[in-house]
This record gives structure tokens, C-alpha cells and sequence, in this order.
């Protein structure tokens, strides 16, 4: 098979992963992109893995190691997403607006307390 | 055309495919349930391409233990069942349009780049538990531990986070109700 196969689907699902964070409302969807731009990624590094022929193993390795990594950020989130939860009542990242930059400092009073 | 082509094809087609529905449904339990089908698919494509250990990780990992925290998160937050219309339907043709922005290039760019690689796969060591460990455990021993401290540092992160909840509703700031003045500025917007 062409190489050229697996990089073309990895690019493909990594393109989906970030249309699902950027139209996305609710955290926990966002986070679902997230891991299939994490997904993309480990296809790509086993496909060079197995063309590269690597006594190392690196490819393999380093998809386990971005697959522990992805667990740690989803066992993060979700922590923050609870929190957010329990201090807002919604989790839409929308409305979740007390970092943002803002213009006029006093715009501020209103909606974070 | 040979059969691990068609298999593979036939794993790439499904994998995209419910990808595309994870992004795109407007249930929120079955994005989740279809984020099962893609990793699923992952798993195998993985099979495919002789990785055997990483396969079975990401079935066990992802599909075993992610897609349960996930819908753990959808459960606790009260996410409603059936349709809803306002998930995602805001910015659908901006996003759209950068995420297709990034596919055709990083597409463009793969495909001119590794356009004449042969992936011989008949040829390559399968990356079975023996060959993978054997791998992490003398060469890449030290990322691994550094990986462990990092696995530490996010429990002891969730811990603290859910200790500050606790802190948090012991002083009337945080409940299962939002405070009232935020929800105002929020209708107001």
C-alpha cells in the first residue's frame, strides 16, 4: 500500500478533530475533538513507524506515550469541567467569558462574582 | 488490490465516517457512542499497519477507560437526552471553513511529500508486547519514567481541583445552582 494512504485518512480526522473543537458548544464535544486530533497524530506515527522498518520502535512508542498523555488530559478536564459546572451550571464554552479580553474594565462587574 | 488494502480502506471509510458524525450529531450520548466506532476503527487501522501492542492499548484505554469519562462527564453534568438544536449550530460555516483549510493542506502536503513511498508491510516486525516492551523498558526507559511523574502530577491536579470544589461549596460560592447575578448577565447577552 502507498504510504501516502494512512498520512491522507490522519490528515483527514485531524481536519474533522478541529472543525469539532471550533463549532462545538459543550465542553465535554470539544474534548471529543480533541482526541480524534490525538488519534490522527498516533496514525502517523505508526504508519512511519512501520515504513521506517524501526529497530527502535520509536513510532509505536511514542503513540503509547501521546495515548497515557491523552488519558491524563481527559481525567484533567474532566475535573474542570465538573468544577465548571458547579460554579456556572453549564459547561457551553460560549458563555464562559471572565477571561476574556475586554475593552471597558467595568463590563467586568456584572458577570463575574 | 490486495485484502490488507481493502481492509484497510474498508477501516479508514468507517472510522471517517463516524468521526464525521461525532462532530456533526446533535445527540450528545451518541457522539460519544460513535466516538467508540472511530477509535474502534483506529484500533484496527493500527492492526493493520503491524503495531499489535498499540492496537490493544487504544481499545483498552480509549475505548475502555476515555469514552467512559467522557460520558461520565455528560452523565454529571446533566447533559439532556435526545435532540438538541443549539449544540453547534453558531459558527458551523467558519469553523467549517477552517478545518477544511487545514485538511487540503496538511492533505497537499503529505500526499506531494510521500507521493512515490511504498509501505511494504509484508517485511515489517509486528510490535507485539515482547517487541514493544523490550523497546520502552531498555531504549526509551527514561521518557517512560518522565511519563510517570507527568501521570503523578495530572492525579495529584484532579485532586486538588476536586478538593477546591469542596472548599469552594463550604463557602456558599459554588452549587449544584448557578449564583443568580451570573445567570442575569448571562440571559442578557
Amino acid at each position: 500500500m502507498p504510504l501516502w494512504w494512512p498520512l491522507l485518512v490522519a490528515s483527514l480526522l485531524f481536519a474533522i478533530g478541529v472543525y469539532g473543537v471550533l463549532s462545538r458548544r459543550n465542553a465535554v464535544l470539544v474534548l471529543m475533538g480533541v482526541e480524534l486530533m490525538l488519534n490522527a497524530v498516533n496514525i502517523n506515527f505508526v504508519a512511519f513507524d512501520a515504513q521506517l522498518r524501526d529497530v527502535l520502535h520509536g513510532g509505536q512508542t511514542f503513540a503509547l506515550f501521546t495515548i497515557v498523555i491523552a488519558a491524563a488530559e481527559v481525567g484533567l478536564a474532566l475535573a474542570i469541567v465538573l468544577l465548571v459546572f458547579r460554579t456556572h451550571g453549564h459547561i457551553e464554552v460560549d458563555e464562559l467569558r471572565e477571561l476574556a479580553d475586554r475593552d471597558d474594565p467595568t463590563e467586568l462587574s456584572g458577570a463575574a462574582s | 488490490m490486495s485484502w490488507v488494502e481493502a481492509i484497510f480502506v474498508l477501516l479508514s471509510l468507517v472510522a471517517l465516517g463516524s468521526a464525521l458524525l461525532v462532530v456533526t450529531t446533535s445527540h450528545l450520548v451518541h457522539a460519544a457512542l460513535w466516538l467508540v466506532v472511530t477509535l474502534g476503527s483506529v484500533a484496527g487501522i493500527f492492526l493493520v499497519l503491524a503495531a499489535e501492542f498499540v492496537a490493544w492499548v487504544q481499545v483498552l484505554i480509549y475505548v475502555g477507560a476515555v469514552v467512559v469519562l467522557l460520558l461520565f462527564a455528560l452523565m454529571l453534568t446533566r447533559a439532556p437526552m435526545g435532540r438538541q438544536t443549539d449544540l453547534s449550530v453558531r459558527r458551523a460555516l467558519p469553523s467549517a471553513l477552517v478545518a477544511g483549510l487545514v485538511g487540503v493542506l496538511l492533505a497537499v502536503t503529505v500526499v506531494a511529500g510521500f507521493r512515490d513511498v511504498r509501505l511494504d508491510l509484508d517485511h515489517t516486525v509486528v510490535g507485539s508486547a515482547e517487541t514493544t516492551g523490550t523497546a520502552v523498558f531498555t531504549v526509551w526507559v527514561l521518557p517512560f519514567e518522565v511519563l510517570s511523574v507527568l501521570l503523578l502530577a495530572a492525579l495529584v491536579g484532579a485532586i486538588a481541583l476536586s478538593r477546591l470544589r469542596a472548599e469552594l461549596s463550604g463557602a456558599d460560592v459554588a452549587g449544584t445552582t448557578p449564583p443568580p447575578d451570573n445567570s442575569a448577565a448571562r440571559r442578557d447577552r
